[in-house]
């Protein structure tokens, strides 16, 4: 019996090994992985009341830590909340953080690796712990004008980028918040704030991503840029061809049937060039020039405008990849698509991505967002610069299609966007949402000739003649804006 | 081997040295909590400390007087370990809440009935006369929670608890005892039957069918348990109770190859059937997924958030009152093990695993030492049901198993758990007090059967190796029974 208790006594023992082995494995191996960790609120919390670095548009802090009480020694503060929200994100006790809150967590709360010499110098010095503060490519006059450009009420969101650099000159969507409610130190007030704002229509702040660089919609007709690009990469089509341009399309053994775009001039001709069906922007055309390429190589050109791809590490903001189906679809399902309609969807970064690298002769930027990081002596931490992030499509396809995006504007349906003096590059878009409603599309760039801008606008669920208003007109604004007309 | 010493000796002094120092443990993390809460040495903390110092006081004197070849290390170390728990939950009280003072009511009461349970019992044998009425008290306590009117209701997705008045209390931590007496109880009794008779199989003997009653009963408490009262983990503990001690009694490893057979069935089938089990099972394999972290039942958040509160401890841990552990859902319960490594960091973990090996050793040596089957199989049965405990709880916090509702012993936050944990460690000083103490050759009362000669018939008469010292020192060979 003695020897059974010392095996059993054995077998406690050999639990309790196992016990020792787990809690160094949690406490010490594994420990920086844990820490290191998106959900682990430790890290962020250990340096909430430092003095975070600020985030820096034009000279002008939007988000910055002022001295507040003792018990808590900075208080995170976003002098222009609204319009910024999307970018700064929030910095909450309770709720975590968001957008460059987040993603530039290290270099705002001075833990980058960079910064290690700044951190043991304050160690030494007794000083607080000071963080770098982040500098972006905003411009906040064009940041405010687009801001206000999208009506009080309304769901859009507008992009402003140089397609030269792929700096973002402006990024807004509404509805937005005030960051403000729910980085305050009240718990209980943090808390009410932030059910509060949930309960808003379209704001989900459980959610990293949303707006510009999240909200994944259906881009209808400009998607139709990348059939172009595909027909005339395809060798099949060039510039003189002469598209089929049937009222609607049917489809063997189904009922559906594909309409043209009732808007424009479409009914006046049963064939149609590139440039006619681009300005009148036709759908026929289109969806058979994707029956004829393959679902293949729309996908495939799609993809190299950017569909598929997470632009969130080179814009350091959380964002979700576009998508083109890459399941196989029947022929209604891929002509619906190659229209913009259906099973295809896009952020409004991407299709300003895509209009960018066309404005761009064919090459795409990484967009940017980063200026510069500067410790708090000022002293550049590090500076990004212009860096290409993939070929799109020939200079010679990106400069026909440039050609006929122009012609939309001075002889099509984008009329609106048109700027006295300046060659407008642009087409629109008007995805139906099936309850008479639409997203409503204006994607362009301006000089044609030299791109300084490329403007990428979307109104979520209006109906044709106020996404009519609110899309080219806008876009016109912020051309005259950027270009100082 | 150390020249044996004749004379068993009582050894009441170190205990009491130990036990000052145990209390300066215990009062000294009180103060430390005290002292980051700005409110340090004020007359709470003397009122309390005084308590805690005074009951322990008195459970040593009554062990001078009832029970003085006990263990001197035990007293100490459980002593230590509940002050360590007091302080840790009083930390953790937020502005309002007053459980740690609720947990010193409990403590005082525990330890008081710890002394009254030494006091009035003298000779843990008598409780072999229990054995078939520790089975019905083991079904009633665990039935209990299931009676409406009584029972507290479903809580976190257990059964487990009874209203008492305005409280709640968990009757299974009691029938943790119960059991292991009835256990301990009927394999004395039977373990020849169970011996004797058996098919060979290699060099494995299995059991007969009808003598695998008890074990099928067992089984079927811990799956009942598991089905009806939904704690995984009270289940498991169970079944490695019986386990143990079945195994003691017969020294067969086949016992235990057949036990952790239908344990693994029982286990198979109970996750595919219910789905708490499936939950956490899921929450243990698939932590790190959004999906699972995120869900509002049976999500892993609680795990994942202790795993990163350790992490943050490290090696040495924040400091009392530095770390943040009340991000971690039951920070002063189920998960205490995760506020004591956030905040003493390893090192001060690897000290409180320690003193619960010493603790279980200590256990595991009393059973070795006395001479009574019973005693043995009971030592051994609670010595490694608090081991078993520890392995459930710690393994489960650091994801090294499933997570299931255990609490950790002395320690976590709960009354039951305190009074049951208290109750265990009285017995196991008993029992240790006849294993180190010189040879009672008086016979108990009459109709006190359990002669140490009945208890086992095939115990040849008195340890014959030591003739004429009429002792037992604690190294010494008490090796009745050659299996």
């Amino acid at each position: 019996m003695n020897q059974a208790i010392r095996n059993a006594w054995i077998a406690a023992i050999a639990m309790f090994v196992l016990i020792f082995g787990a809690l160094s494995y949690v406490q010490v191996i594994g420990a920086d992985e844990l820490e290191a960790n998106a959900w682990n609120k430790r890290t962020l919390l250990q340096n909430y009341c430092n003095d975070r670095g600020a985030i820096i548009v034009g000279g002008t802090p939007v988000a910055e830590s002022v001295a507040a009480d003792e018990s808590c020694a900075f208080q995170r503060t976003y002098t222009q909340p609204e319009p910024y929200a999307g970018i700064t994100g929030y910095f909450s006790r309770s709720y975590g953080v968001t957008g460059l809150e987040k993603t530039m967590n290290k270099e705002l709360a001075g833990n980058s690796d960079q910064q290690f010499l700044d951190r043991v110098g304050q160690l030494f010095l007794g000083n607080q712990p000071k963080g770098a503060s982040v500098e972006l490519t905003l411009d906040p006059k064009i940041q405010k004008l687009a801001y206000d450009l999208i009506p009080d009420g309304r769901r859009g969101s507008i992009v402003v980028t140089n397609p030269k650099t792929g700096a973002i000159i402006a990024m807004v969507s509404k509805p937005s918040y005030d960051p403000n409610l729910i980085a305050t130190q009240d718990p209980a007030a943090e808390a009410a704030n932030f059910a509060e704002l949930n309960k808003v229509p379209g704001i989900n702040l459980n959610q990293n991503v949303s707006g510009p660089t999240g909200a994944l919609l259906a881009p209808g007709s400009v998607f139709k840029l990348i059939d172009t690009a595909a027909a005339l990469n395809s060798g099949k089509y060039n510039k003189d061809s002469i598209l089929p341009n049937p009222a609607e399309m049917s489809f063997p053994g189904i009922q559906y049937k594909l309409p043209n775009y009732a808007g424009g001039n479409c009914y006046t001709r049963d064939t149609a060039t590139f440039a006619f069906a681009l300005q009148q922007s036709c759908n026929t055309p289109f969806a058979s020039i994707a029956l004829d390429l393959g679902q293949k190589a729309i996908a495939d050109q799609a993809g190299k405008f950017g569909f598929g791809q997470d632009f969130g590490d080179q814009l350091k903001l959380d964002s979700a990849p576009s998508f083109f189906p890459s399941e196989p679809l029947d022929d209604a399902s891929l002509a619906q698509s190659s229209i913009g309609q259906r099973d295809v969807r896009a952020t409004p970064l991407q299709i300003n991505q895509m209009t960018a690298a066309i404005a761009n002769g064919g090459v795409q930027m990484q967009p940017n967002l980063i200026k510069a990081v500067r410790s708090p002596d000022l002293r550049p931490i590090s500076e990004p610069k212009p860096q290409v992030l993939q070929t799109s499509t020939t200079p010679e396809i990106a400069r026909q299609i440039n050609e006929w995006m122009v012609s939309v504007v001075s002889d099509g349906i984008a009329r609106g966007a048109a700027v006295p003096g300046v060659k407008v590059a642009g087409k629109t878009g008007t995805a139906e949402l099936g309850n008479g409603l639409n997203n409503s599309w204006f994607t362009g760039f301006a000089p044609a000739n030299d791109p300084q801008v490329a403007v990428t606008i979307v109104m979520e669920s209006v109906d044709i003649t106020t996404g009519a208003q609110l899309t080219s007109p806008n876009a016109k604004k912020i051309f005259e804006a950027v270009l100082n007309k | 081997m150390t020249p044996i010493d004749p004379t068993p000796k009582p050894r009441r002094n170190i205990e009491l040295v130990l036990l000052v120092l145990a209390l300066a443990v215990g009062i000294g993390a009180q103060a430390l909590v005290g002292v980051d809460q700005q409110k340090a040495f004020d007359t709470d903390f003397w009122f309390q400390s005084s308590l805690l110092a005074a009951a322990a006081l008195a459970f040593h004197i009554v062990l001078r007087i009832r029970a003085k070849y006990a263990d001197p290390v035990m007293l100490p170390l459980v002593v230590a370990l509940n002050g360590l728990g007091l302080a840790m939950i009083h930390r953790l009280d937020r502005v309002g809440e007053d459980t740690g003072n609720n947990q010193l009511r409990w403590t005082l009461v525990a330890m008081g009935v710890s002394i009254a349970v030494i006091w009035f019992l003298k000779d843990h044998r008598i409780l072999r006369r229990f054995t078939y009425i520790s089975l019905a008290v083991s079904a009633m306590l665990l039935i209990l929670p299931l009676v409406p009117g009584i029972s507290a209701g479903e809580i976190l997705g257990a059964k487990v608890w009874i209203k008492v008045g305005p409280m709640t209390f968990q009757p299974g931590e009691i029938a943790k005892i119960t059991l292991a007496i009835f256990f301990a109880g009927y394999l004395s009794s039977n373990r020849d039957l169970i011996l004797l008779a058996g098919r060979k199989v290699g060099p494995i003997q299995f059991p007969r069918f009808k003598d695998m009653g008890p074990m099928i009963a067992a089984w079927l408490v811990s799956i009942g348990v598991l089905i009806f009262q939904r704690d995984l983990g009270s289940s498991i503990l169970f079944f490695g109770l019986f386990l143990v001690m079945i195994y003691v009694a017969t020294s067969r490893i086949s016992w235990v190859i057949i036990g952790v057979a239908l344990m693994a069935a029982g286990s198979f089938v109970a996750s595919r059937a219910f789905s708490h089990v499936a939950l956490r099972i899921d929450g243990w394999v698939n932590a790190f997924t959004p999906e699972v972290y995120g869900r509002e039942f049976g999500g892993s958040l609680q795990i994942v958030e202790g795993l990163f509160g350790m992490a943050n401890g490290g090696l040495v841990g924040t400091g009392f009152g530095q770390g943040r552990p009340n991000l971690v859902p039951f920070a002063n319960s189920d998960m205490i093990i995760a506020s004591f490594g956030e905040e003493l960091g390893l090192i001060g973990l690897f000290a409180i695993v320690l003193m619960y090996l010493l603790l279980f050793t200590r256990g595991f040596r009393a059973a070795l030492g006395t001479r009574d089957a019973f005693g043995k199989l009971l030592a051994t049965g609670l010595s490694f049901a608090i081991a078993l405990q520890c392995f459930v709880v710690i393994g489960g916090v650091t994801r090294l198993i499933p997570l299931t509702g255990l609490t950790t012993p002395f320690l976590a936050a709960g009354g039951s758990s305190l009074l049951a944990n208290w109750i265990i460690v009285g017995l196991l000083l008993m029992i240790s007090h006849t294993a180190r103490g010189p040879v009672d050759t008086t016979p108990l009362a009459p109709g006190d059967e359990p002669d140490p000669q009945k208890v086992t018939p095939a115990m040849p008469s008195k340890p014959a190796a030591a003739p004429g010292t009429g002792r037992n020192s604690p190294d010494a060979p008490t090796e009745a029974v050659k299996l």
